[in-house]
């Protein structure tokens, strides 16, 4: 079968040190899909070698049964595959809206064009007010976006994602540096997109780990563990072995 | 979606707002025309203003918008200055055609360019635009049979505008073909910069890194962005040349680059209306400074300048904007 995402034999060395070594991973369509391991397991290496931020020794990648190792990150976009960041990467002194708007012109390709008002393009905009409705971000849609909470900056994050209509979006731990109580929050928006949208997630918090995904991988030292459902992840003794040395992140 | 919550959504009605004419721009643009009427022994020096101004929102385009800082800007300005003055001299006197060709071949020099310039970061493009200025300057210094090197170029014979009206020696035709070409390209690039274009340059402004994640072809976009800013400059420099029918080599000089980036900083970058600004306020402080004090005016021009930029910022255009929303105010034109 053809899956939504997939490496082969995937490899990257920083000079003699290898950050990811030999991962073969596949990626169901539809899944929702974790992606765990200690700090310093090449998890967001990962991430950017599936998105073409960084290019790998050797390996593939390959999303419903297409190479895409040799493509740049604007066309892997185009493909279907989205991403957020770590860190936020907002445009600080835009509005929300016209970050959303900003995201969903490029997919639609009209970023090109530089004679009508940004305005005149309705269905850009309309599109973009419609997926901040669902992330329940339009009542601060008029607000500069370095002016909100973090929780609500993180959302954003998503938006901007989501805007691509990506086939699979990579969520690279989402929840960081938003406190507990708007995690939850968080991750309801994150549950309830479309079925239709693979999901790859890396996240620490293993309690929103266990209750969102229907398949854990496990990295360790940038090469794949094991693999399983949530069940079988929490009774695999290999994995509670690389945890109990890393309690702190359990 | 129901349409109605978007019509009364305040973020959409701004966004729809955004490109509309506020009344304090309209009364901008007649500024310039009363100067006309209460200035009229000054044409030369409005006329300057006016190309300055023109060659100053060129840089505002590609540093202001997309991010690309240039110290050698007047490499696009003296290569259309260059190209105007010497079809005028070989017997294409007529103008109008004599800014396309400039225009033009500033372009393609901002687009082989550009490919160096996008290589690298801010550093990096300060030192290879600098690099390329220097290289035609120093090329327009050894080509004296083309140029005239040092003296200049001579005996341009530029035809009357729209076969009506001579360039006179008070300067009216030249001012007023000054004012119109830059009213004309400022409407342009404002256009620009409220179209979904403008507003992907200020994506990568703001975060660049964050651009190739929404499926943007950066360097693309800024290539565009450059060779346009090179074809503004470039007519900037041949109206310079056609209404001053004389090209000297300091079109291509390093100063004339530093001065514009100050002239931007000072007006307030990302704008449109600070690259004018700035200009005004540069080269009136420079005229009077100059008279008052022939020999250190420089002093007063510096001091200035520090005073501009520690108590407004981001320049004039900051000031004015942060003045604006003091009086809460719309933001209009200072947006």
């Amino acid at each position: 079968m053809s899956y939504a995402l997939q490496t082969q034999n995937l490899v990257k060395k920083f000079g003699g040190f290898v950050v990811t070594n030999d991962v073969t991973l596949n990626v169901e369509a539809g899944a929702r899909h974790a992606l765990i391991g200690p700090n310093g397991a090449g998890k967001t290496t990962l991430i950017n070698l599936l998105t073409g931020f960084l290019e790998p020794t050797s390996g593939s990648v390959l999303m419903h049964g297409k190479e895409l190792t040799h493509l740049a990150q604007h066309q892997r976009v185009k493909h279907g595959l989205a991403r957020t960041f770590q860190i936020n990467r907002l445009f600080s002194e835009l509005t929300v809206l016209e970050s959303v708007v900003l995201a969903v012109n490029e997919r639609q390709g009209l970023s090109a064009k530089f004679w009508k008002p940004v305005a005149a393009h309705t269905q850009a905009i309309e599109e973009a007010a419609e997926l901040l409705h669902t992330l329940k971000l339009l009542d601060v849609a008029h607000e500069q976006t370095r002016n909100l909470a973090y929780g609500k900056q993180r959302l954003i994050e998503i938006a901007l994602a989501l805007a691509a209509k990506p086939s699979v979006l990579l969520l690279d731990e989402p929840a960081a540096g938003v406190p507990t109580s708007e995690s939850r929050e968080l991750f309801e928006s994150i549950a309830a997109l479309p079925r239709d949208v693979t999901i790859v997630l890396i996240e620490h918090d293993m309690d929103l780990v266990f209750r969102f995904a229907d398949t854990i991988s496990v990295l360790v030292s940038g090469a794949l563990l094991t693999q399983g459902t949530p069940g079988e992840i929490a009774n695999d003794p290999k994995v509670k072995e690389v945890y109990l040395g890393e309690a702190a992140h359990v | 979606m129901q349409t109605a919550s978007l019509i009364n959504n305040i973020a959409v009605a701004r966004l729809c707002a955004a490109d509309r004419w506020q009344p304090a721009e309209l009364a901008f643009w007649l500024l310039p025309i009363a100067a006309y009427f209460v200035f009229p022994d000054n044409l030369v020096l409005l006329t300057q203003m006016a190309i300055t101004a023109l060659f100053c929102l060129s840089l505002d385009l590609i540093l202001g918008y997309a991010g690309i800082v240039s110290l050698g800007h007047a490499a696009f300005f003296g290569l259309g200055a260059y190209t105007a003055g010497l079809l005028a001299a070989n017997g294409w006197g007529e103008p109008i055609s004599g800014l396309l060709v400039a225009a033009s071949v500033s372009a393609v020099l901002g687009l082989l360019t550009s490919l160096l310039v996008l290589r690298g970061a801010d550093l990096t493009r300060l030192m290879v635009t600098l690099g390329v200025a220097m290289m035609l300057f120093e090329l327009a210094n050894k080509m004296t049979w083309l140029t005239g090197g040092v003296d200049g170029l001579q005996g341009m014979e530029v035809r009357p505008l729209l076969g009506q009206f001579r360039f006179d020696m008070v300067g009216k035709t030249a001012f007023w073909y000054a004012l119109v070409v830059l009213f004309l390209l400022f409407w342009v690039a404002r256009k620009m910069v409220h179209s979904p274009f403008g507003l992907a340059l200020k994506g990568i402004r703001l975060n660049v890194a964050r651009m190739p994640a929404l499926g943007a072809p950066v360097n693309m976009r800024l290539t565009a962005v450059y060779t346009i800013g090179a074809a503004y400059a470039g007519v900037a420099g041949a109206l310079m040349a056609q209404t001053t029918q004389f090209v000297a080599l300091d079109v291509l000089s390093f100063n004339r680059s530093a001065e514009l980036l100050l002239i931007l900083v000072l007006g307030g970058s990302g704008s449109l209306y600070g690259a004018i600004i700035g200009t005004i306020v540069f080269m009136s402080a420079h005229h009077v400074l100059s008279d008052m004090n022939p020999e250190y005016w420089q002093f007063w021009l510096g001091a200035l300048l520090l005073a501009i930029v520690l108590i407004a910022r981001d320049g004039v255009m900051g000031g004015l904007r942060r003045a604006a929303a003091g009086l809460g105010k719309n933001k209009g034109m200072a947006r």
